[in-house]
Order: structure tokens, then sequence, then C-alpha cells
């Protein structure tokens, strides 16, 4: 197979440099793009579009609950707002606001979480976003964003620009492998597959698509086929594509770096159960909080590899 | 709509509201008259002669935008929202009702005109803030008019927003606060005081300005005050008696979250004739 050398995997940009090198670019197009950020912005990446366009940049400070809610009244008068900071304070210090003031009027805004799940490393869990999917997807209206490189953050930012409602968009601290080619197509409500196979689907998002396409080149020299689909869109979810893996291969993984129990996982067994009812693994963060350590140690304990999604894939075949 | 700097028309209108009020929360069987009926000259004043708007053209770029942060009070927007021709004053009595655009709280959904969707508290002030930073961007005249209830100010985010109105000098905004000193649990002063509430303001580099909220004249002249008022933005604390016009519901607590019977309403509707 020529999927092989078809994923050197070689190592991008990390998704939250893509997103505010692409926010400048986006801005350049479109002059009614404003970015709010709560004094991380040399973290989020707002920095670049805030040194290009100061009068279109608000710096709120501290405060993420007055930063969404700034953002919901700009959006209210026709701006597109991305409003930035890391994941667990966006979401969880503003989610009252984001409940209120943006996804029950439905309102325009994008909210961008940097440094989301375990791998931002020694900072450790105050800072570590692992319940952010669960929680933006629970607000009706929300449209939902998880890249998994550069170059799909890249396409998402200005699918994000370009639609009208709220958005979450995910992103992560580290240095992200590039799995997409250029060029390659993102939508929301979409997926992209990134290997075909007959035996097992293997759904990923964010760093964990990487781990999946390991997985999948490990898994077919023992004679295993396994489909991998980066399913970026956690919410719409391409349920067209998440039926037909559950159809064909008749067993699933999903691998991601969030507890299991509220994120993109319990999401595909819902379509899976809706479909066609097949065995299913999960891999990602059980019900616990991490700690500090490196990224690579915590990714480990943690049960975020390949490794992890090789051993669910050998469970999950032995439930066929 | 015709608007007036009259006071005595503008309190013409005012009383007719308070009837509508008392009507309509009566007929819904719950609501929250002591807080709608605190704020009616303050509404009045700025629907029927300051705010920048238009009924036939909601959404008209240049309008200003008013801000019923404490949404529980939606009576009182309904009522003149509905005199000023935006709504139909004859389904005023469908309030809370379903289907009733009328909605318990403020909801963008059934009335598009409404500036944001408001209930929870301490959020309407932020989303002035954004709407006059858009203002400003664009260059457009828009000014933001935002009403607090004291108890809504315990709120923290309350806090973040006048600390970044008066540090980016967002002189296109107006807090009115409504200070009738009752909250649902009792009295402000018993639960979690606010004095000094002007001075509070000073320190975060708001212009201050204290009012009686139930003088038309007065509150005309404050609202010239903030409008002259360059380089910060204006906190009106506004002066009311909760429940004002009807006797009994006066600085009752009992009145901020309870409707009227029947008999009282009836009662109500006489003192305010």
């Amino acid at each position: 197979m020529e999927t092989k050398t078809k994923f050197d995997l070689k190592l991008g940009m990390a998704t939250r440099e893509a997103f505010g090198r692409a926010l400048v670019d986006l801005g350049r197009e479109n002059k009614n793009v404003v970015a709010l950020d709560a004094d991380l912005s040399k973290s989020t990446y707002t920095h670049f579009f805030a040194k290009e366009f100061p009068e279109r940049f608000v710096e709120c400070g501290i405060a993420e609950a007055n930063m969404i809610a700034i953002g919901a009244g700009l959006a209210s008068s026709g701006k597109i707002p991305f409003a930035a900071s890391f994941s667990c304070f966006a979401i969880n210090k503003g989610f009252e606001q984001l409940r209120v003031a943006v996804a029950y009027p439905n309102v325009n805004l994008k909210v961008v979480g940097t440094h989301s799940g375990i791998s931002i490393g020694e900072d450790g869990p105050s800072q570590m976003s692992i319940e952010d999917l669960g929680l933006a997807c629970s607000l009706p209206g929300f449209t939902v964003l998880s890249p998994s490189d550069e170059v799909c953050m890249r396409a998402l930012v200005f699918a994000a620009a370009a639609h009208v409602g709220p958005v979450f968009l995910r992103a992560g601290r580290p240095k992200a492998a590039v799995v997409h080619a250029a060029g390659q197509p993102f939508e929301i409500g979409g997926s992209v597959q990134l290997t075909d196979g007959r035996d097992l689907t293997i759904i990923a998002h964010g760093l964990l698509v990487a781990e999946a396409i390991r997985a999948q080149e490990a898994l077919e020299a023992e004679g295993v086929s396994a489909r991998v689909i980066d399913m970026y869109s956690i919410k719409p979810l391409d349920k067209e594509a998440i039926s037909r893996a559950a159809g064909e291969t008749r067993a699933i993984v999903v691998a991601e770096e969030h507890l299991v129990a509220s994120g993109l996982g319990v999401r595909v067994s819902q379509v899976v159960a809706e479909t066609h009812p097949c065995p299913m693994e999960f891999v990602g963060i059980q019900d616990t909080y991490a700690e500090s350590g490196t990224p690579e140690e915590l990714m480990e304990k943690y049960g975020l590899l390949a490794s992890n999604i090789i051993a669910a894939s050998q469970r999950v075949l032995s439930r066929k | 709509m015709k608007k007036t700097s009259n006071a005595a028309e503008l309190q013409a209108i005012a009383k007719q509201m308070r009837r509508e009020i008392v009507e309509m929360i009566t007929y819904a069987k719950s609501g929250h008259p002591g807080g709608s009926l605190s704020v009616v000259e303050i509404l009045v004043t700025l629907f029927f002669d300051v705010l920048r708007h238009d009924p036939a053209n909601p959404k008209w770029p240049d309008r200003d935008h008013f801000i019923l942060s404490k949404g529980h009070a939606a009576p009182v927007l309904y009522t003149v929202m509905a005199e000023c021709g935006y709504t139909p004053k004859d389904q005023l009595n469908t309030l809370r009702k379903l289907g009733s655009i009328y909605q318990g709280h403020p909801d963008v959904r059934f009335i598009p005109a409404l500036e944001a969707s408001t209930g929870s508290l301490g959020e309407g002030l932020s989303i002035g803030i954004g709407m006059s930073l858009a203002a400003k961007l664009d260059q457009r005249p828009s000014r933001s008019y935002v009403v607090l209830g004291d108890g809504e100010i315990q709120e923290g985010q309350i806090w973040e927003s006048a600390m970044f109105g008066g540090d980016k000098a967002v002189d296109n905004l107006v807090a009115i606060v409504d200070y009738n000193h009752i909250q649902l649990d009792g009295f402000v002063n018993d639960i979690l005081p606010l004095d000094p509430l002007p001075d509070k303001w000073r320190a975060f580099n708001w212009h201050a300005i204290e009012v009686d909220g139930h003088s038309i004249p007065a509150l005309q002249a404050a609202f010239a005050e903030a409008a002259a008022t360059k380089g910060k933005p204006t906190v009106i604390v506004a002066h009311t008696i909760k429940g004002k016009g009807v006797s009994f519901m006066e600085n009752n607590p009992k009145f901020h979250g309870t409707a009227p019977t029947q008999e009282e309403m009836e009662k109500a509707l006489m003192e305010l004739a």
C-alpha cells in the first residue's frame, strides 16, 4: 500500500500559531474581523493581528466573562469577532456568557480556545482544557471545530468567519505533525478520510489524528486494514461518514485528547447506535485530571499515543 | 412615533405604561412589578426623548442601542416598545404565555428589534461596550444605554466591564443604575451593600451623576450631561423607589417578583387613574 509513504508526519506549526497567522490574513481580506484577548495574546498568537490591526484588537485584560460579552456586542453590531484565550479560561470562565449572550441569541462570535488538552505539559491541570468540547457542544447552535494541523486550522479560520453563527475553534500548544496536503478542502460538518480500510475505522481529532495514522501504519504491518478519519468538525458531525464507516468496517475506535465521557466519542457512538451499531472503543482521558510533566510524558501516562490506539483496535477487533 | 421633550407629556406616557405593567403582570400571574415600575421614567425619557431610534427601521445602523441588563424588568421594556410602535400593544397581556413575543425575559428571537437577550444578570454592560466599540470603529454616532439593577451590580462581571469602560474611555456608553435598594431576598443594604456607589464608579474612571430617577427633567439633564462628557463613560445613579406609583408596592420587597392579584390590580389601577 502506498499509504505508508503518504504521511511523513513532519512537525509543522502549533495549531494556535496557525490560527494567529490565518487571522491576520483574514483581517486583511475583511475589515469587519476584530480580535479580542484576555492578556494571553503572546500565547494565543493574536499578537500578530494586534500588531497589524491595533485599532481592531481589543485587549480585555484578565476578564474572560467581559471579553465574551463584549465580543457578543461587537458581533451584534456587524463585526466578526474572534475572542481568544486558553481554552479552559475562554470556555469555563466565559461559559455563562457563551450561553446567554452568544448561543441563546445566536450571536456571530468566534471563540478560539488554545492550549487545549493535556499536551500543554508543565503548567498542569488548572491550565488544561479537557472538558471544553463537551461544554461547547452542549450549547445549542454552536459549531465546534478541532483542527489537527496547520493546514486544517488555516482553512477552518476562514470557514468559521464565513459561517454566520457562533463557533468554537480548539487549538493546541505544541507543534503539530502535518497530516493534510496543502489545498485540502475543509468544511463545517465535513471530515477527511486519510486512509481507506476494511477491518476497522479510527476516528480522531486534534493531535490524535497523527497518532491514528501511526497506529494505522503499525496495524497494516500486522495485516489489519484500518480506515482513518480526521473528524475535525465535532459539531455538526459528518454523520454520513460515520454511518458509512460503521456499516463498512463494523468496528470503530475514537481517539481524542479530551475526557472520554463528553468528547467526540460519545457523539460518534450516538450516530453509530442510530445507524449501524457495532463494537466501539474509546481512547481519551479517563475521569481524572492530569498533572505536570513534559507533553510527551503526559500523552504516554494518560494513554493518548499510537500504542493506545493500537491496543484499542485489537480490543475492538476481538469483539467483532 | 412622536418624540417629545415635554415633561408633562412624558409623565402621561409613564402613567399609561405603569397601568399596562400592572395589568400584564397580573394576567401573566407571575413577573417582576417592583423593578419594572421603578424605571418607568428612565425608559420613557430615553425612548421618547433621548434615544436616536426609529421603530419603522429598527436596524438603522446609526441608531442608539438600549439594553435592559436587568432583564427581569421586561414588562417596562415591552410597554415602552409597544408605546413606540415596535410591537403590538394589544398583545401585551399575552406576557409569559406560550407563543407570545412578550417572553418572560427579553428574547431577540421573538422581538428582533431588541438589542440583546438578557435575564442572566451582569452581562448587559459588556454587551453595550461591544456595541459602543463597534460604533467607534465604524465612526457611527451610535451611543449605548444600559439599565442595570442595583442588586445586579453585585455580579463580578459588572466590575470587569466598569474597569474596561473607564480605562478604554468608552464615552459613547451610559450606564443607569436603578438604585431602588431592594433585591429578591430583601434590602440591598442587608444583603450586600453598594455604597458609596457613585464613588465606586468614579474610582473606575467613570463620570458619575446622581439623580432622582423619577424626575423626568432631572433625567433629561443627566442624559445631556452624559452626552457632553468626553473621554470617559457616564454612570447615572438613579435614586428610585421600587414599585413606584402603587402605594402598597412601593418599597415592598414582596413585589420584587410577585404578581398582583386581580383585586390588587384593580386597586393599583385606581391609584394610577
